[in-house]
């Protein structure tokens, strides 16, 4: 049985239209671009054609205009098949937040639109080798030349890098403003002296390609600005706040996914004359795996339905709690997945073993858990010293 | 290009239960479902469509609750829906169905072309289809697994064949019925689902298409079910084991002993 979260209809047809590409799509390929570290493009066809690419999108640029809560949605259905197809979906938002959250009517008309068709993905570039945690310590700069920003300076790790065709890029336009001397742009596939690096090897997400973007005196027209010139750290702490959800959402995906192969392996499995269901050892396991994932939900849910009211202007304290809890069930979830298939689980035979190596990203990226555990506790003590003052 | 789809609402099961007191199809407890060979019709108009333009129409016999089927085929990109709903159509035959779709179409006019699923997965006749292409006094090409090409005159297309296939051109208006190999369909858009959730499917009775209701339901049947049933489960067999010579003699007794031999 499942909870009742009081999805309005419409969430539920996302979460239906998710279900049936997850899986009838995705299900049938998951293994081969696991294995082949192909892009799924054939997949991210299936996304576009239903609809779910612009599920967060506001309806006035061509998306179902359903919020955090619907790319919450959407991106937990697909992940409880595979975790790192959808991906492409999920990358493609975090990309495209810093539009939605800062950009200018004309830009939101130009660009929204044919992400929200999916027939554009975009991808987010802050970070850089020497700037993960801290991006203040970013070494790519954007140096105004008339009508235009000159950016130099190499961005990694970047999730649909090369596959993207619109990104929004954090440079430094004033250096020595240190977190007030950063600016952010777009930054279309093609502009010359913009290229991609190398592709990184995974551990796990590997359907999701993940590149290094290397600009070479790339000119952007000042256009592209994305807000105003040093308000680049604060949209990408913004596009965090509203983000992070979607990782949540990823992670609660696949530990759902995990504790479904688990619990229905734990039934089939027959050892000593009988279900390895029926010991104690493992439904206490189970027990606790549902129990963690149902809590992980609740939390990810409010969370994402508190951005969505838009009642706070920062909710940078509820979106890491929720990235932090789901990213860890999701480890420990998979990690006793692949205990309760014993040696089984260790094998490609059985798709727990690549979840747990997906969910480990989870994590990892967009903050890791103890930078989801400074922002937590930083927004704690800082509302309690604004209810003392 | 006006394009009509003709679908079926059917149960959702490999396994029909037939009641053996009525000899009906046991629908209790039983999801409907587009007929399966329908999804494909639903998908090749909707591809026309996509290509050159024009307005999809699915069309259902059936009762009330067949508007379901209906939803389903406007939230995989359908225009329009029309239910052909009415006593007067109840316990149809392949004859009876083919005469009030093809009244419906006609009531409906202007097609350019008019597309069916091979067969349905109840019935599993395959009849209905270019019963409603005589009734048209229009061309019809079944089993179509590809639509080479298409214009306001003419069309070609692959009939599939069990040796290959036969390339045909026909002039247009045209009916198709498709074989599962034409396409992939779609999985039903959000957008399709909001639009389907909205639409209005428009009910026509036996007046509204003027059909003369002789030529209607179990009136216009000619196929008459005598008798039903489910045939009995074959059971696994007697096996035998052991050397070629020892199964030989084994069997021969056993055959023997049943007075086959």
């Amino acid at each position: 049985m499942v909870m009742d979260y009081r999805l309005s209809e419409e969430e539920q047809m996302m979460v239906e239209t998710a279900r049936t590409i997850a899986v009838k799509k995705m299900k049938p390929l998951r293994e081969h671009y696991d294995e082949r570290e192909e892009f799924p493009w054939e997949i991210v066809k299936e996304f576009a054609q239903a609809d779910l690419c612009g599920a967060y999108i506001p309806e006035e640029y061509g998306g179902f205009g359903k919020g955090i809560m619907g790319l919450v949605l959407v991106v937990e259905e697909l992940c409880k098949v595979d975790g790192a197809i959808a991906l492409s979906l999920a990358a493609t938002a975090l990309g495209t937040l810093p539009i939605l959250i800062s950009g200018s009517e004309e830009q939101k008309k130009k660009y929204l639109p044919d992400i929200a068709s999916g027939k554009k993905l975009a991808a987010f570039g802050l970070t850089e080798a020497g700037a993960g945690s801290d991006a203040t310590g970013m070494d790519t700069t954007a140096v105004k030349d008339g009508d235009y920003y000159v950016l130099n300076g190499t961005k990694c790790f970047i999730t649909n890098g090369g596959d993207a065709e619109v990104y929004t890029i954090f440079a430094k336009t004033n250096p020595g403003r240190g977190a007030r001397g950063i600016s952010c742009f777009i930054v279309e596939k093609g502009t010359p002296g913009f290229e991609f690096g190398k592709k990184e090897k995974k551990m796990g997400i590997r359907a999701s390609s993940t590149r290094e973007l290397i600009f070479t005196n790339c000119k952007v027209h000042k256009d592209q600005l994305l807000g105003k010139e040093g308000h680049g750290l604060m949209i990408a702490q913004a596009t965090l706040d509203n983000s992070r959800p979607g990782v949540a959402a990823q992670a609660l995906g696949i530990a759902t996914g995990a504790l479904d192969e688990a619990v229905e392996y734990a039934r089939k499995r027959v050892q000593f004359g009988q279900s390895i269901a029926s010991f104690q050892a493992i439904q206490h396991m189970l027990a606790e795996m549902a129990t963690e994932v149902e809590a992980a939900r609740a939390l990810l849910y409010a969370s994402a339905r508190m951005i969505d009211s838009g009642i706070v202007k920062r909710t940078s304290k509820e979106s890491a709690m929720a990235k932090l809890f789901c990213s860890e069930v999701a480890m420990k979830v998979t990690t006793n997945a692949v205990q309760i298939f014993g040696g089984y689980g260790y094998t490609r035979e059985y798709p727990v073993e690549k979840m747990m190596r997906d969910a480990k990203i989870t994590t990892l990226y967009e903050g890791t858990s103890q930078i989801q555990k400074n922002e937590i506790a930083l927004n704690l003590i800082k509302e309690s010293a604004a209810k003392s003052k | 290009m006006n394009i009509i789809v003709c679908i079926k609402q059917v149960p959702n099961t490999m396994n029909v239960q037939i009641d053996p007191e009525t000899g009906r199809l046991k629908r209790d407890g039983v999801e409907s479902i587009i007929n399966p060979f329908d999804e494909y019709a639903i998908e090749a108009a909707v591809r026309v469509k996509e290509k050159i333009g024009g307005k999809v129409i699915a069309i259902t016999m059936g009762p009330p609750q067949a508007e379901s089927a209906l939803r389903e085929a406007i939230s995989k990109g359908a225009d329009e829906a029309v239910l052909v709903s009415d006593r007067a159509f109840g316990g149809a035959d392949t004859l009876a169905t083919s005469y009030a779709l093809s009244s419906a179409i006609k009531f409906i006019g202007n097609y350019d072309i008019v597309i069916c699923g091979r067969q349905a997965s109840d019935g599993d006749t395959g009849q209905v289809g270019p019963g409603i292409a005589e009734m048209l006094d229009i061309p019809h090409i079944a089993y179509v697994k590809k639509i080479e090409s298409i214009d306001d005159k003419s069309i070609k297309v692959e009939r599939m064949m069990e040796d290959g296939y036969d390339l045909i051109e026909s002039p247009i208006p045209v009916l198709l019925t498709v074989v599962k190999e034409i396409n992939t369909p779609r999985v039903a858009s959000l957008k399709g689902k909001m639009a389907a959730k909205k639409a209005v499917v428009k009910t026509l009775t036996a007046a509204d298409i003027e059909a003369d209701t002789k030529r209607t339901g179990l009136n216009g049947s000619p196929t008459q079910v005598m008798k039903i049933f489910v045939p009995t489960q074959r059971t696994g067999g007697e096996k035998f084991s052991g050397e070629a010579k020892e199964i030989a003699a084994a069997l021969v007794k056993k055959l023997s002993g049943v007075g086959v031999i």
